[in-house]
């Protein structure tokens, strides 16, 4: 453990594939004991940031330090204080829960009794004590991705790289997961996870949003929803589309989105806002029921960052 | 919507692999121009139900009609009238554009002097006008889920089965993808989406939740986060967030409590009460809350309130009965399975 205060460090990190700059000067860091987000769409550079800082591909530009180690001089050294667990974590399907659990403990060069001890605790909190001589291959995604992470555990990482560890996992194995990694906190391990659904950024203590290699905002989930320029309004109506068509391009407006309720809106002043769009909607002979300020979301936040470019994701209409 | 006809009708579904009951007495109907959200955990009978809707597996009892035909006596004629598209595969890669809509044209059997209008149309939605030659697998993916959506509605079917349909896709084409559904909608199209991703639900109009087979909770997006919760949901900002969450599993009056980055989601029988009692409580063991009040719990809160009520249960019940194939049930692979068991 070195002196610093962060777990990992990224100074102008840089990938290029060729015909694209997957991650593009990237830089942030990760303070010990914290779960971090690096969060964004598909093609963010999200699994080629993680890549790098696991030390399995060496980045273009730029360094990155992680548990103290500088990893384009050390990449070796790192290896010994970090786990990883890719998006495809190498499960044997063949071999049971137990079995596999074992390949990694050994693999790891961790000591019997204390796997023993260790392995019963986390797939007690996984929630998958009794499934232990189930072949993984027989596991659903939830319990997969949790045996994945259970595996990458069986020893005690300083600093644990997540890859999209909650892709395809429903809501109630999606909780159980996110409760694993709030108890590893106390153990002092430092957690960088990557999501692509941006409301789990929610969970983490703080987040970088990324979009096409490189960083928008990095905060908290608290501070970066403070800082949407504006407020998001719900109108509540059964008939959304010719509000919809009557408000889009108005003035204070930014965006009109239609939902399964009625509609959303990122406006500039919402308490001014709230009886102008009352009467709007009346003087057009048209009706809604409840007109309220909502919570934004990292979407909304997200959405009114990036909207300037929206050719190059297909964004045109 | 009075006195228009539902697309589709659903009475009594079930589905049993064996003694296994993997879709348990299903009802529901979606009308035209409804979208419709299908949502529950993995494993809950989700894509069971769908797979008999697409008139791919027959129901071991109850009914099913999908435009107005039984699912079970004529799955050709059901196939022929849904459009069915999934965020996973679908397209082909290796093909150009046009090459793609060529194909599921022909497969749907678009009929030759429609041909035209109809790929023209796909490409004007999809926003791929001049790059009708380009790979596929060369398209930004919010240009490759919408020419999907174009090649699973090229033979205008009254409903369309969307799969996850946006998962990982990034929010501005998100949210124009959405806004052509809700397009289709308009036009009368049923559109029946499967999902367990909450931010997909909220742009349903109606959603059924269903689990171990069964419905437990339907209603617009906005009635299910008013009114299905059992209980009230509370927000807690304090200090030792994790010795926060131990003390409070458990105490009285708080049935579930998850952490969110530095605060606390609790669900207590009564917030009024347990506002003041949950600081009185934390206080008492030291822990200090700088913020406790009522918020408004997001669908997700609802989907894991109503469904891990069962949970327990459930995991007994795998045990007892020891079923190697309960966990994967809803996976294709686990379903096609079950076919082969039943000789299908």
């Amino acid at each position: 453990m070195s002196g610093s205060e962060n777990a990992i460090e990224l100074n102008g990190l840089t990938k290029s594939f060729p015909g694209v700059r997957a991650v593009d000067g990237l830089t942030f860091s990760v303070r010990r004991g914290e779960i971090f987000g690096l969060v964004g769409p598909d093609g963010a550079g999200k699994t080629t940031t993680m890549r790098m800082l696991a030390g399995v591909l060496a980045p273009d530009e730029g360094s990155a330090v992680v548990a103290g180690f500088d990893l384009n001089r050390d990449a070796e050294g790192a290896k010994h204080h970090i786990s990883y667990m890719p998006q495809r974590f190498g499960l044997y399907e063949e071999l049971t829960v137990d079995e596999n659990i074992r390949f990694y403990a050994d693999l790891f060069g961790v000591p019997r009794r204390e796997r023993e001890e260790r392995s019963a605790q986390l797939l007690q909190a996984a929630g998958m004590a009794e499934f232990r001589s189930r072949l993984a291959g027989k596991l659903s995604g939830g319990m997969k991705q949790k045996l994945g992470l259970v595996c990458a555990l069986i020893h005690t990482p300083e600093v644990l790289l997540l890859d999209e560890p909650t892709n395809g996992v429903d809501p109630v194995s999606r909780r159980d997961f996110w409760r694993i990694l709030y108890t590893l906190l106390d153990q002092g391990v430092t957690i960088l996870t990557t999501t692509a659904y941006l409301d789990e950024a929610e969970r983490c203590h703080r987040v970088a949003l990324l979009h096409e290699g490189r960083m928008l905002f990095c905060d908290t989930p608290a501070n970066l929803k403070a800082s949407l320029p504006g407020a998001v309004l719900s109108i509540v109506c059964a008939d959304p589309r010719p509000v919809r068509d009557l408000l889009a391009g108005m003035d204070g407006i930014s965006t009109v989105m239609i939902v399964g309720d009625g509609l959303h809106l990122v406006v500039r002043d919402p308490q001014r806002m709230i009886p102008e769009l009352r009467s709007r909607i009346a003087a057009a002979g048209l009706s809604c029921d409840a007109i309220e300020q909502v919570a934004p979301s990292i979407e909304d936040l997200f959405v009114e960052a990036v909207q300037g470019d929206k050719a190059d994701h297909g964004g045109e209409r | 919507m009075n006195g228009v006809a539902p697309t589709v009708v659903v009475r009594d579904l079930v589905k049993r692999f064996g003694d296994f009951v993997a879709v348990d007495n299903i009802s529901l109907e979606a009308s035209p121009g409804e979208i419709f959200g299908f949502l529950g955990p993995n494993g809950a009978g989700k894509s069971t139900t769908i797979r008999m809707l697409c008139g791919l597996l027959r129901p071991t009892s109850g009914e099913a009609l999908v435009a107005g035909l039984d699912v079970a006596r004529e799955p050709e004629r059901v196939r022929q009238n849904i459009g069915y598209m999934s965020q996973k595969f679908s397209l082909y890669n290796d093909l150009k554009v046009i090459e793609n809509l060529r194909f599921f044209a022909g497969m749907y059997s678009v009929p030759a002097a429609d041909l035209k209008e109809r790929i023209d149309w796909a490409i004007d939605m999809a926003g791929l006008s001049g790059r009708e030659q380009l790979l596929t697998g060369t398209l930004a993916a919010g240009w490759k889920q919408r020419l999907a959506l174009g090649c699973a509605v090229l033979h205008r079917p009254p409903i369309v089965f969307l799969d996850e349909p946006t998962s990982g896709v990034d929010p501005i084409s998100r949210r124009l993808f959405w806004e052509l559904i809700h397009r289709m909608a308009d036009d009368g199209v049923t559109v029946f989406v499967t999902t367990h991703y909450m931010d997909e639900a909220e742009y349903c109009n109606r959603l059924v939740l269903i689990d171990r087979g069964r419905i437990v909770a339907s209603g617009s997006p906005l009635e299910l986060k008013e009114k299905s919760m059992a209980g009230d949901l509370l927000l807690v900002e304090c200090d030792q967030v994790g010795k926060a969450l131990e003390e409070l599993q458990g105490a009285p009056g708080v049935t579930d409590a998850a952490i969110f980055g530095n605060a606390l989601h609790l669900v207590v029988d009564s917030a009024e009460r347990a506002i003041t009692e949950v600081k009185e409580f934390l206080t008492a063991r030291g822990i200090e809350a700088s913020r406790i009040e009522r918020i408004r719990p997001s669908l997700e809160d609802v989907f894991v309130s109503l469904t891990s009520l069962n949970r327990d249960n459930r995991d007994n019940r795998d045990n007892r009965d020891n079923r190697d194939n309960r966990d994967n049930r809803d996976t294709p692979e686990a379903i096609g399975k079950g076919d082969k068991e039943k000789g299908q």
